[in-house]
């Protein structure tokens, strides 16, 4: 599903990374694990194939088939989550989109408040709407960055059920006990 | 028909954002409208039509680069880049959606902004507002491209002056002397290459 060898990032003078190898087969998960600043995102975006590497190569699914959740939930504040959904939906050409957007919506525990917009919702219920948003289209590779941030227990029990599904898996996280019984590969950035 | 779907999709989130968050259209109203009442004051009385017409091109075209600051907010604040160009469409009907959306703000500013220049100044012809319509696409096509490549960079406000400036003095030209044809010209030309550039605008850095 995901191979790269020898990947690395600079911005500039400013090395971020080196030298990183992945081999990731299909239904395998990497937990990422690392301080601030160590170049989680940065790896992850590179994965997600939203940043090019500095060196090295990398071999992985095409971009529609990747659901990337960043540091933010990546919806538009100012729109309702049917709003969102659908946008998305679109554009990711989901068949049969609003019975979709509406098994999501009831699952993620936001169907209440559909129609609201999300500007008036806490983190939390942005970042159940995010996770909605990034399985939307049935991705083969997840790529999700600190996905259990802001979540309440009954989120985070939702979002450890989602990554109980059978997918590809790419798990940045500073909380590495909810998932290392998952996990089996992990990178350490020091 | 599904790139243009996708395009009418995109356009339709541009404008309601506008439509629920209002911070993009009253601000560009004020602006002109302000600026065309300075003008009114600062130009002598009976003072050559043509300074009026290039007054009236230099307040659309601030009021412009008003509204292409804002245009790129929410895909600048909230990430909203990743998300969308992740998605299988065509990167270019991101571009041509906002391209839209930014010609519906200027249109609207312009509804209120050439009856006022009107009534400020000496009248308005047909020709100069068919020289504002086309300005309009060239303006709206070239600064959505550049308001792209500002968000992508580090000095972002000082970024989208500095490369939408320069690019609006040719449709000045053409709006100051009613060159109708070099409107269209402009606007084909640069309509086309921000179409075809912006796939390597929002490509992967």
């Amino acid at each position: 599903m995901i191979a790269a060898h020898g990947l690395g990032k600079r911005f500039g003078d400013r090395r971020v990374f080196r030298d990183i190898d992945v081999e990731l087969p299909e239904g395998g998960f990497l937990l990422v694990t690392g301080p601030n600043g160590s170049g989680k995102t940065t790896l992850l975006r590179i994965l997600a194939r939203l940043a090019a590497p500095s060196a090295g190569s990398l071999e992985g699914p095409p971009r529609e088939t990747i659901g990337y959740l960043g540091h933010d939930p990546l919806v538009y504040r100012e729109l309702t989550p049917i709003e969102n959904l659908t946008l998305f939906g679109r554009l990711y050409r989901v068949p049969e989109r609003a019975e979709r957007i509406g098994m999501l919506l009831e699952r993620f525990g936001l169907w209440d408040v559909r129609h609201e917009r999300v500007s008036t919702f806490s983190r939390g219920m942005q970042q159940r709407l995010g996770l909605c948003r990034v399985v939307l289209h049935e991705p083969a590779l997840l790529v999700l960055d600190e996905p259990y941030n802001a979540l309440d227990t009954a989120g985070a029990e939702l979002l450890d059920a989602m990554l109980d599904e059978p997918r590809t898996l790419v798990v940045a996280t500073h909380e590495p006990r909810r998932v290392e019984h998952r996990a089996d590969q992990r990178l350490a950035f020091a | 028909m599904t790139y243009f779907r996708d395009v009418g999709a995109l356009a339709r989130k541009d404008l309601l954002l506008e439509l629920r968050a209002k911070e993009t259209l009253p601000s560009m109203l004020l602006f002109v409208i302000a600026a065309l009442v300075i003008f009114h004051f600062a130009l002598p009385r009976g003072s050559d039509p043509t300074a009026a017409r290039g007054l009236l091109w230099a307040a659309l075209i601030f009021t412009a680069l008003l509204g292409l600051t804002r245009a790129f907010v929410a895909e600048r604040e909230q990430g909203m880049f990743d998300a969308l160009v992740l998605a299988p469409c065509d990167r270019s009907a991101i571009w041509l959606g906002k391209t839209i959306a930014v010609l519906g703000f200027l249109a609207a500013a312009e509804v209120v902004a050439l009856p006022a220049f009107a009534a400020f100044f000496h009248g308005l012809d047909g020709r100069t507002v068919a020289a504002v319509a086309l300005a309009d696409v060239g303006i709206a096509a070239v600064g959505t491209l550049f308001g792209a490549m500002a968000v992508a960079g580090h000095a972002r406000e000082l970024l989208l002056p500095l490369l939408f400036l320069p690019m609006a003095i040719p449709i000045v030209v053409g709006g100051v002397g009613e060159y109708l044809w070099f409107l269209v010209l402009y606007d084909g030309i640069f309509a086309l290459l921000s179409w075809a550039a912006f796939e390597y605008v929002v490509a992967e850095a």
